[in-house]
Order: structure tokens, then sequence, then C-alpha cells
């Protein structure tokens, strides 16, 4: 492999210290800063109101349906890995009210028209959330295609125009990640307005646009030594070879879409709870549900879009009934959607290598183990199954 | 369809609240709605609600929500009349639902029960066992917890009214955690939570309060509890701690019975 280089401009190098600059610059221009901080056991991605708020000196572990903060260096903010959520939670709420009507004697007005969002700074994304948005950005981003033309989702489109990135590129990776095998990290190679990397003392700053280069300029930044930017690539490229796992894609969405009614869709469907966590920590899955509700006196009706899964029954209920019955043909359904569907619909796969799905399924299953399964790769499927197996015990 | 006598002169649709065997929490739960508890009343006659009206109408009602499950011989004979009065039968809460926490005594001997609590234990007259709503007479909709989400009870009387389906979601627990942001509980703090196999509705209020679920909403669409019981002992909990875990508040209910009674052999 060859050595990591950091991309981009003229790099800077901005001391620890200047980070509380950078939180109060961007809120004084209007920007609601989110980023990571601890909350109730695990690194949230939160509002942010100075650089306090990060989680300095704080580790996660992850691994196979497990997650626990530990104590790390207390010279470093970015240690961790990912947690359970990412920017989707802003670009794409839970939940949403889109609109609101009442009726009148001949037509229905308008009580309350769609929400807009507030400006948003995101502090701190990793390089595969960074990834994650570009596939978000194919899903609800105005685009021609086909000779269609998809319209924007207009709340998508309003956050991700205004929205500042601000990434921090991974040291740190985790059991759960494989970032690196899906050409999504541990270095943002574009689609952030800035990418640091973190050493103990500050970070080095790559500017990947002119908004990101004109907040820059205005911080205590000073040119980096070359040791720094030696360090920086050293370390990027120490966490591109620790990589807990890894998912070889080539070749996965033709051997997915052949297999239909492979036995190991038996095997897992077994373990899979159907609860719906992976779909909903997963950074690129958008599925929603919009409903009406009535109030009781009042007749004012209120149309909301909720996060759904499509794990659960009652997302695919039609006239005759659900049209995915099983477990095992839910996840099925996202595994080969994920890995092969993407690819058809969006001309990308929809898996960034974040881990989340692994982390945060409490029966720890693992789409890398299972898709070596799929592809018949005993080796990599013995090796997977041998590591979650390590971790449960 | 119903009946013309089911409903006011101003037709607003007469609505009855009975108890069975239970503790009143769900019918407090009505009560508590507080800042909708007007625009309820004035949207439903309420014909009889003894907890809270002295006045009652005769039937028959529109609606019926039964809290409390049938573990007397009078309660036996009583839902079938009650069946017989409402167009629209709806079980609130757990016991009315699943047989609630006293369907404990369905895997013990009530005899033995009576002999050790009651002073004169041939004045009491109990069914041996405690079972839901559903095992006498045909519910037309289930609203789970113990006790119910009021917002439940307000969206199927509002659903209702507009003659619409009430949005009252079958799905797992995790889903409103993960809206709502909570932290998991069986993730990252290794607690032995309920929610990936019991139906949401609740608003995932224990996991925000940092405490595991404990399935008062019973199970949810389909639930794999064999799986998640292999978790459990995966964290160190024996199979007659699963048990118990299982049989508590919709232990009678399916399939929260049957794999009890698995995890119980296995013990």
């Amino acid at each position: 492999m060859p050595a990591i280089q950091l991309a981009g401009g003229i790099p800077y190098y901005l001391p620890r210290s200047g980070l509380d600059t950078l939180v109060s610059t961007l809120s004084e221009e209007g920007y609601t800063v989110l980023g990571p901080r601890v909350m109730d056991g695990v690194i949230s991605f939160q509002p942010l109101t100075s650089a306090a708020d990060l989680p300095r000196g704080v580790r996660d572990e992850q691994g196979g349906g497990s997650y626990r903060l530990v104590d790390g260096d207390p010279e470093l903010c970015f240690q961790y890995v990912v947690g359970p959520d990412g920017p989707k939670r802003y670009t794409l709420p839970p939940v949403l009210q889109l609109f609101s009507v009442r009726p009148e004697p001949d037509y229905y007005a308008m009580e309350h028209g769609p929400p807009s969002p507030p400006k948003l700074a995101f502090l701190g994304i990793r390089p595969c959330e960074v990834a994650a948005l570009a596939v978000q950005d194919r899903v609800f981003a105005a685009r021609e295609t086909g000779g269609f033309r998809c319209e924007a989702d207009s709340y998508y489109q309003q956050t991700r125009d205004s929205a500042l990135v601000i990434a921090v590129n991974c040291t740190h990776p985790g059991s759960s990640c494989f970032c690196a095998s899906m050409g999504t990290g541990p270095v943002a190679r574009q689609g952030y307005d800035v990418a640091l990397t973190e050493l103990r003392g500050g970070f080095v700053v790559q500017c990947g646009s002119p908004r990101g280069t004109t907040l820059f300029e205005r911080l205590p930044v000073r040119e980096p030594s070359s040791a720094e930017l030696e360090l920086a690539e050293l370390r990027l490229e120490q966490a591109a070879a620790r990589m807990g796992r890894r998912l070889e894609a080539e070749g996965l969405p033709e051997a997915l879409e052949r297999a239909v009614e492979h036995p190991h869709w038996d095997e897992v469907a077994k373990r899979c709870l159907g609860c719906g966590n992976c779909t909903m920590v997963c950074p690129t899955c958008f599925c929603s549900t919009v409903s009406d509700a009535t109030e009781l006196t009042s007749k004012v009706t209120t149309r909301t879009r909720d996060w759904e899964s499509c794990y659960t029954h009652q997302f695919s209920y039609t006239t005759a009934g659900p049209v995915r019955h099983s477990i095992r043909a839910r996840h099925r359904h996202w595994v080969t959607h994920k890995l092969s569907g993407f690819v058809a619909q969006f001309g990308t796969s929809g898996c960034v290598g974040c881990g989340r799905c692994i982390t945060w399924c409490p029966a720890a299953i693992d789409i890398t183990e299972e898709a070596a399964a799929i592809r018949g790769d005993a080796q990599w499927a013995a090796a997977a199954t041998a590591a979650r197996k390590e971790v449960a015990a | 369809m119903p009946r013309t006598g089911a409903f006011t002169a101003d037709g607003k649709p007469k609505v009855a609240v009975y108890k069975f065997s239970s503790c009143d929490g769900c019918q407090l739960a009505i009560l508590n709605l507080e800042d909708q508890l007007l625009d309820l009343v004035g949207a439903i006659e309420v014909a009889y609600f003894v907890e809270a009206r002295r006045r009652e109408l005769p039937p028959p009602y529109a609606i019926g929500l039964v809290e409390g499950s049938v573990s007397t011989p009078e309660e036996e004979e009583r839902i079938h009349k009650i069946r017989r009065d409402c167009d629209f039968l709806v079980t609130i809460g757990a016991c009315a639902t699943s047989g609630g926490i006293q369907a404990l005594r369905n895997w013990a001997d009530v005899e033995e029960f009576t002999r050790y609590v009651y002073a004169y234990p041939e004045y009491i007259k109990a069914l041996d066992t405690a079972t839901p709503i559903a095992a006498h007479v045909f519910v037309d909709f289930e609203l789970r917890g113990c006790p119910v989400n009021r917002f439940q009870i307000l969206e199927l009387v509002a659903a209702t009214l507009a003659g619409r389906k009430p949005a009252i979601p079958t799905y797992s627990l995790c889903i409103e955690c993960k809206r709502r942001g909570v932290s998991c509980r069986l993730v990252s703090a290794g607690k032995p939570c309920l929610g990936p196999v019991t139906q949401a509705g609740c608003g995932a209020l224990c996991p925000a309060y940092n405490r595991a679920c404990y399935g008062c909403f019973g199970p949810m669409e389909l639930p794999n509890v064999d799986s998640l019981g292999e978790r459990f002992i995966g964290l160190g909990y024996s199979p007659a701690e699963i048990t118990r875990m299982l049989r508590s508040f919709n232990g009678y209910v399916e399939p929260f019975k049957q794999a009890s009674d698995r995890y119980a052999q296995r013990d």
C-alpha cells in the first residue's frame, strides 16, 4: 500500500486551543455547531456550545453488538470511532412535521408550511460520514438520471446547501470498521470544506473549499512543520492498517443478485431480531413513513415524516398484507439493497464501511461476514465468524 | 355496523370504560390526559365510567374500553354482556390484553395462595387463571402497556371518530429509542433490555431514563425471542432469570409465554 498522502491545497496547523475560536466563530456566523459529545455512555452527535463539550480524553471500544466508552489520551479530542448518530439526524430528521392544514368551507388553509432547517456546521464528522453524505446527496438532491429529473427533497437540499463540513480524519478506527476496503477512509478525499488530522497538540488542516479557506484564515493558524505533516500522514497510514474488518466489494452486487435462495439467509434469520437498529444507525439508510394525524376537535391535520425501517412488518404493508413476511426476507432485502441495489439505483454502494450496523446490532450480525459467505469466500467468512465469537465471549 | 342507540341525539358516540381485575392505572391514564381531557369529553359522551362519573347512560355504546383481565367467575359472565353492549370493543393495557401480572398465577396453585394470603379463604371466589379479554370474546383493537400510553387512547378515539385506522405502531421499541436518540441500554451498557422484542408505543420511556425495557408493551410483530435470549445468556443471565424477565406484565401472551416455558425447562 502506498503511503497515505494528505490531499488539498496548502495545509495549516491549528493548535488545540484554536478549537474554541473555531466553535465561537461558527456560532457568530449563525451556524448551529454540531459535533461529538459524551451523552449517556455514548459519543452522540449534538449541538456544541464550546470546544469544552468535545469528548477529550474519551475513547470508544466497539465490536459486534457492543460499545463502551473508556479513558483515553487526555490530549486528544477525536480518538473515538463513530457514535450511533451522525449528520443524518439533521439532514433527514427522525421526526419532521412537513405541514399542517385546516379545513375552510371550500378549501384547505395552510396552518404551518414546511419547516426551514437551521444553518448547520458538522464538526468532527469522519471520512465515512462525509462519504455517506455524498451517497445521500444522490438520493435526495435534485439530479438528472436516465432522462428523468428527480426532484430534490427540499429540507435535505436546504440543509446541505448551507451546511459546513469540517471533517476529522480517522486516526482511531475500531474493530467494526472497514472504510479502507470501501475506499471511503480513513482520509477524506472530497466532499468537505475542511479536513483536520489530529495530533497531540493540534490539527493539520486542509481546506477543501473556498468557504473552508476563508473560515480558517481567520483562525489562529500557522504553517505546519514538516515533522507535523509527516506525523499526520503516519497516523493515517497506521489507521488504514488497523481496520477491524474488511469487505470485498468487487463482484459482490452480482453475487448477491444470484443469492436470492442462498442457504446463508436462513442462518442469519435465526439470529436477526427484526428490530431495525441497523437501519436506524446506518448513515445512508433513508426510509421514512409519511402519516397524517387529525386532532380531536380543532380539525387541523398534520403530516409528519418519521424514520422507518425495511425491517418492520408494517413498512411494506399493502392491500394484500406485508410484501416481506419473514425476517429472512426483510434481512435479505436490506443487505441486497445496501450492497447491490444501491449500485444499480444510485451508482454507488450503499455501504461506507462505518461499521455501525455491526456495533449496534443486539445480535451482533456482521455485514462483512455475510458478504463473505454470500461470495463463497470461506476463508474470510470463517475469520469474521471467529472474530464475532471472540467478542461475544 | 354501529347501532343508532350507540350515539347521542347530537351525534356523539357513547363511550363506556370498564374495569376488570386490574390496578386502575389505565383508567387513570385517561384522566391524566389533562390538556386534552376537555376536548375528549367534548367529542364523545362518557356514558359509563364508574371511576370518573356517577351518571350512567344505558347501552348500547359505540366504543367500549376494557381494563383488566378475567380472573373471577363473575367477570367471566360479565364480559359477554359487555361485548353485546359495545359496537367496538378495545382492550386497554397489559392486563386486558395479555392477562397482566396476575396471570403469573397461571403457573402456580391459586388455592395455595388464598390459604396463605386470606384469613378466610372460603370467601374468595377466584378462577384458577387470569386471562386476557380476547380469550373470552372477540376484541376489535388492543392497546398495550402497563399502563397504556394516554396519547394512544387519544389517537384511538380521534382515529375512530375520523373513520381512519389508528396509527399504533407494532414494530420494536428500538425504532423509538433510535428516533429519540436514546443510547442503547443493551449495546452500550450491557443491560438485559427487552426492547428488541417489545412493541413500541411508550415513546422509549424507560431507556430515556437509563433503564432497560422490561417489556410492558408486550411482544412486537414477529419477535425473535430466542435470539435475544441467547444474547442475554452471553451477558451472563441464567435461563431462570430470562424466564422471570419474560414472565412479567405480558408473560401469559404468545410468544413470550412459549419462550418463557422453554427457558423454564432449560433451568
